[in-house]
């Protein structure tokens, strides 16, 4: 494998992790637009243990999530209490306040980064990756993901049924925090060097765009629009990187496709590209709508 | 009537306001333990309100609730489904991306015990268990067909079963099923009666709102009548035809322009 695919690869195995670090909140119910404060806390805080303290990265990758966990359990509590777009807004102040914090923190290096000597070869990312997948659709599978997806759709009734709401949102805010953390720390160990002016607005636009448009109702949607995302503005690359006539203009372009192409998604699919009513049909070979007669 | 001994609920002296309107004004009533009674009254009497204040959405402003001896006024809305509280909704709310056993499995939700039974899957292995529960409900309730489906996209008629289905899988002392039958065809009104009476044989006490003085009738033994917030008649649905007070409240008086 190149060089250039290899590292594709590798971000798209951060990707895969940042991506469910959002969908599990999401997926309660819970829009978090400060994905890259998380994703830097856990840069920052393996980066630390790594270069102060030596430590190897079997530690500073848990360590990474534990920490950027603990920290996500802690202001749940005063985010969780606002609802819709204030909370998209508290999310996005809080990412705003870790990159104040940490521009001003010269241990950690302040405006001018910070190096990592421990490298993650693409292995520990891919087995990362996969353990996160494998994780995300247990959780699913479980009464605590049913919970979540009840208290997404109605916390009343989920709370007349008994479901604890409050310990469900702010235990998916946690768990969300701690895989942030490891995208954040393995985005670290991959590059070894981090600096804040990465983690901005645009990283979590784009997570939150990768579970958006790859879609909430399952766990299948979250690890489609990261592949997607990945990968669709790179295969635009791909006519000018071999060379073919007007390829160049193809790239310049790509952007303005990739807009539209989210517009689109938007306009006409939007619960995501992969629904819950999509899977059930591609797994029964059959739409649910046919069986219960009310298909046209 | 049976004797108040025998009440799985009382609701004793009830008041409610909202702002400066009084929705429920000195309510006070029984549910006779494993009866069939009915709430009725005009449109915005507080029937729906009382429901919701059983049931903890609302807090009570005066007054209390007891169930089975307990005192649940001010039972948090989690906690009242483990005394023995569950219901439907006059608007149906199943959860819409869940499927039909995702939703009834959601009912059992009180009876899982602590974070080990959150965890399992409900799938496979040991929990397992929980989906083959919900399974043989959906059968007990002719609703095996429809296991799988996201309820968003059933028929009106089997998602108002699949509520009560839901609400059944808590195992309820007593049931709150509110219009039940509104929207309802004859058949499938006819199919709601039959499955009513089955969660009644069951030694469920039901407590129905209802519009429909047919269902009513050939449902209930004891009716509970409202009008603007207050209790206006307590007997039997034979009884209810002749009240004077229950007629005004209906039809007016006669004197209206």
């Amino acid at each position: 494998m190149s060089g250039y695919w290899g590292g594709i690869l590798g971000i798209l195995c951060i990707n895969i992790i940042f991506a469910y670090s959002i969908f599990l909140p999401a997926a309660s119910g819970q829009l978090n637009l400060g994905g890259a404060g998380f994703m830097a806390l856990g840069a920052y805080s393996a980066a630390y243990l790594n270069t102060a303290l030596e430590l190897p990265m079997w530690i500073t990758i848990p360590g990474a999530a534990i920490f950027t966990a603990a920290i996500s359990f802690v202001i749940a509590f005063p985010i969780l209490r606002t609802r819709g777009v204030y909370m998209v807004l508290a999310t996005f102040a809080f990412a705003e306040v870790v990159a104040g914090v940490i521009i001003n923190m010269e241990a950690v290096g302040g405006a001018s980064g910070y190096e990592v000597p421990s490298f993650a070869d693409l292995d520990v990312l891919a087995i990362l990756a996969i353990a996160t997948i494998g994780f995300v659709f247990y959780l699913l599978a479980t009464r605590f993901g049913l919970s979540m997806r009840a208290v997404h759709d109605d916390e009343n009734v989920a709370a007349l049924f008994g479901v604890n709401v409050r310990m469900t949102q702010v235990m998916t805010f946690t768990i969300g925090g701690a895989l942030a953390g490891i995208a954040g720390a393995l985005y670290a160990h991959q590059y070894n060097y981090i600096e804040i002016q990465y983690f901005n607005i645009m990283i979590s636009i784009f997570v939150l765009l990768y579970v958006l448009i790859g879609g909430t109702q399952t766990a299948y949607g979250p690890l489609f629009g990261a592949i997607l995302f990945t990968f669709l503005p790179e295969f635009l690359r791909l006519p000018e990187m071999a060379g073919v006539a007007n390829g160049a203009v193809l790239a310049e372009w790509r952007f303005v496709i990739f807009g539209a192409f989210l517009v689109a998604v938007m306009v006409f699919r939007p619960e995501g590209l992969i629904t819950r009513a999509m899977v059930d049909r591609l797994r029964h070979g059959r739409a649910p709508e046919d069986i219960t007669g009310e298909a046209s | 009537m049976a004797a108040p001994t025998n009440s799985i609920m009382s609701f004793t002296g009830v008041h409610k306001s909202f702002g400066g309107l009084k929705v429920i004004d000195e309510v006070t009533f029984d549910v006779v333990r494993g009866s069939r009674t009915a709430l009725i009254g005009p449109n915005g009497a507080g029937k729906t309100t009382i429901f919701n204040l059983i049931s903890g959405i609302y807090d009570i402003d005066i007054g209390k609730i007891t169930l089975d001896g307990t005192d649940i006024t001010h039972t948090p809305i989690q906690g009242r489904i483990g005394h023995g509280i569950s219901r439907s909704f006059q608007n149906i709310r199943l959860m819409p991306h869940l499927s039909t056993i995702e939703n009834v499995m959601l009912g059992q939700h009180t009876r899982a015990r602590g974070t080990v039974d959150l965890f399992k899957p409900l799938g496979w292995g040991p929990g397992r268990r929980w989906a083959e529960m919900a399974e043989d409900a959906l059968k007990r309730f002719g609703l095996e067909t429809y296991p799988g489906q996201v309820v968003g996209n059933l028929p009106y008629g089997i998602r108002k079963r699949i509520e009560v289905v839901r609400a059944m899988m808590a195992d309820p002392k007593i049931l709150l099923l509110d219009e039940p039958a509104a929207g309802l065809n004859n058949q499938e009104t006819t199919e709601l009666q039959n499955l009513l009476r089955q969660v009644s044989d069951q030694g469920v006490t039901l407590l129905v709102v209802e519009h429909d003085m047919h269902f009513v009738r050939s449902l209930c033994e004891q009716v509970v009548v409202l009008n603007f917030g207050r209790k206006i008649f307590e007997g039997t649905p034979e009884q209810v035809h002749k009240d004077p007070g229950v007629l005004e409240a209906y039809l007016g008086t006669g004197n209206a322009a």
